[in-house]
């Protein structure tokens, strides 16, 4: 099973730049990569496990790190100094995240945009499935939604633009398909992707210790479940009785 | 029974909210908080609360409540508003301001009216509402549906739990509320792409009058102007955004975070309002016209330590209200329709 493929070219400077006086940006690059993400990860690691003092959070994205601090107990240059320090040796060796097995039903009752996806691949929606559910893909950030998580990559042949009119609501579990990335909806939401599926579990619940199920840097395969399961499962989510386990740990936090 | 005010009308957009929910914006959690929170502040400080403790955000217009408890302690700071008491068994009605502290009674009802010169008025009751924090806060996050009074606006009908069943007995306090004057112009630091926008494109940007447009909520508001022209497009490959961030998306009308901003963002970033500056941002409201203001991380600095001076100093700023003043409600409410000294701050805004 292939994950998303990586550049090999030479690793391109990186930025440090303001985002407001309370705030600065590390940009590794302005597009969705995933040496570039391991970069982003890398650095973020660094600062949890060393932490700064003045440092208040920080933000991984697809392409860079937000780091906001308190300005009364660090200055943005010598932060700016203190993360560069940290980024001279950070070579990116990939990070293994957490390995997870997310049940989603692709009955098209939950899935209304598969067959029009699978037609534009010019594949059948069986093989759609198995070539989704059959990859790992990696959880590049969360965000939009609280506990949302960014995965990728589709391979190109599965790649498709937005939906021309977004819905106005698609349910909690939808799992949304757009260019070469994978959503998944831990809430209701007006949405543009195209919804190929929907997951039985809860990946983001407030009163949960850790309130995200996924975490940026995890890895992620579809395990297609048919209706029945996704039924019961969803009930039992529902009841804070079922919550998923990772089948490979990941790094020490 | 459990001591609350029960909300009889809620007004436009009534939330609760605290200084905010910080550490969890990794999750895809926005901080969310007080979109003014120097009123917040004031408005803690007037009743003996924390500074950061969870008040009424009030939008556009207030809420009607009624106290069903002994007493209980209540401050508005923000917007010009009227502010009209009911108490029972007594025929008058008595108005009353903002930037002072008000005892009241049970069975008392209070409502507000449409806000003036901010779109955001702040209340805060003695001992603070009785309500859980979630992950630190007891902010409302609206789109999460969580936080604050079940995670949404006041409706009609609810009961918001006091901690305290009545206030303590003893005078009454004013703030200096023309403190709160913001600045003609928001001051900017540019970045993070500030590089996207060519020294012509971004010179001009400053020397522009924008208005707040109707697309306004506690996530961001979009401006009417002058479109903003970028040198390299208008997607930028989503990273971590601020409150204060100013985005350019393809129509070149900039789009200026707030407090329930999401966490990222994909369009091209001219620069961030100042912290120093976000509490009048927050005072903005559909129609309010502004102007930004280029300064440098130094002129940044500066401004950031001048406001928390202010904040540090904020309860220098109370003053025990005089015997005349004093809203002693008994022998006041005989008279009708007192004058309302409502402190309008933002007038600047028009």
């Amino acid at each position: 099973m292939s994950g998303p493929a990586r550049a090999e070219a030479a690793p391109e400077p990186s930025r440090i730049l303001a985002n407001g006086d309370a705030a600065l940006v590390v940009e590794f690059g302005d597009r969705i990569d995933l040496t570039l993400n391991e970069r982003v990860l890398a650095l973020a690691d660094r600062l949890a496990a060393a932490p700064i003092s003045g440092i208040v959070e920080t933000v991984p994205t697809f392409r860079s790190l937000m780091i906001s601090f308190d300005p009364s107990r660090i200055g943005f240059d010598a932060l700016a100094r203190r993360v560069s320090g940290l980024l001279v040796d950070a070579t990116a060796a990939p990070r293994a995240g957490r390995l997870w097995r997310l049940p989603v039903c692709y009955d098209p009752e939950v899935a209304p945009d598969l067959a029009n996806a699978a037609r534009r691949a010019g594949i059948a929606p069986e093989a759609f499935v198995s070539r989704h559910s059959g990859m790992i893909h990696h959880v590049y950030m969360l965000g939009f939604l609280p506990g949302q998580p960014y995965l990728g990559d589709l391979p190109a042949e599965l790649a498709l633009p937005r939906r021309e009119t977004p819905r106005t609501r698609v349910a909690a579990g939808s799992v949304g398909v757009a260019s070469r990335m994978t959503c998944v909806f831990p809430k209701e939401t007006p949405c543009g992707l195209n919804i190929i599926g929907r997951t039985p579990v809860a990946l983001w619940d407030h009163r949960r210790r850790e309130a995200a199920l996924l975490a940026p840097g995890d890895r992620v395969v579809f395990e297609p479940v048919g209706l029945e399961d996704f039924a019961r499962l969803a009930e039992l989510s529902a009841r804070g009785e079922f919550v998923l386990a990772p089948v490979a740990a990941g790094p020490a936090p | 029974m459990i001591p609350a005010l029960r909300i009889l009308a809620p007004g436009l957009m009534t939330t609760v909210q605290d200084l905010g929910r910080v550490g969890y914006q990794r999750l895809g959690i926005p901080v969310s908080g007080a979109l003014d929170a120097l009123s917040l502040r004031a408005a803690n400080l007037l009743v003996g609360n924390p500074p950061d403790a969870g008040g009424l955000e009030i939008i556009a217009s207030g809420p009607t409540f009624a106290v069903e408890a002994e007493s209980a302690r209540i401050g508005f700071v923000g917007a010009a508003v009227d502010l009209v008491l009911t108490r029972e068994g007594s025929p008058a009605r008595s108005v009353i301001t903002t930037g002072q502290s008000v005892l009241l009674r049970r069975g008392d009802r209070l409502s507000a009216g449409s806000l003036r010169g901010s779109s955001t008025l702040y209340m805060a009751v003695e001992g603070g509402f009785d309500i859980a924090p979630v992950m630190g806060s007891v902010s409302t996050y609206l789109r999460g549906g969580f936080g604050g009074w079940r995670g949404r606006a006041l409706k009609p009908g609810d009961c918001l739990p006091l901690k305290r069943p009545q206030a303590p007995e003893r005078g009454e306090i004013s703030v200096d509320a023309a403190l709160f004057t913001p600045p003609r112009r928001l001051r900017v630091l540019e970045g993070p792409q500030s590089d996207h926008f060519s020294e012509d494109e971004r010179t001009a940007f400053f020397r522009r009058d924008y208005v707040v447009g109707p697309g306004w909520n506690r996530m961001g508001m979009r401006l009417a102007g002058e479109p903003v022209r970028t040198s390299r497009g208008y997607n930028v490959t989503s990273d971590g955004v601020v409150r204060g961030s100013i985005q350019i998306p393809g129509d070149g009308l900039p789009i200026v975070l707030l407090a329930e901003h999401q966490t990222t963002g994909g369009y091209p970033k001219i620069g961030a309002v100042i912290s120093a500056d976000l509490p009048a941002l927050g005072r903005l409201g559909v129609g309010s016209r502004l102007a930004f203001e280029r300064v440098s991380r130094d002129e940044a600095d500066v401004a950031r330590m001048a406001h928390a001076t202010l904040i540090e100093r904020l309860p220098s700023r109370l003053s025990p209200l005089d015997a005349a003043r004093s809203l002693d409600l008994p022998t006041r409410l005989g008279e009708a329709n007192l004058v309302s000294g409502v402190i309008d701050a933002c007038a600047w805004m028009g």
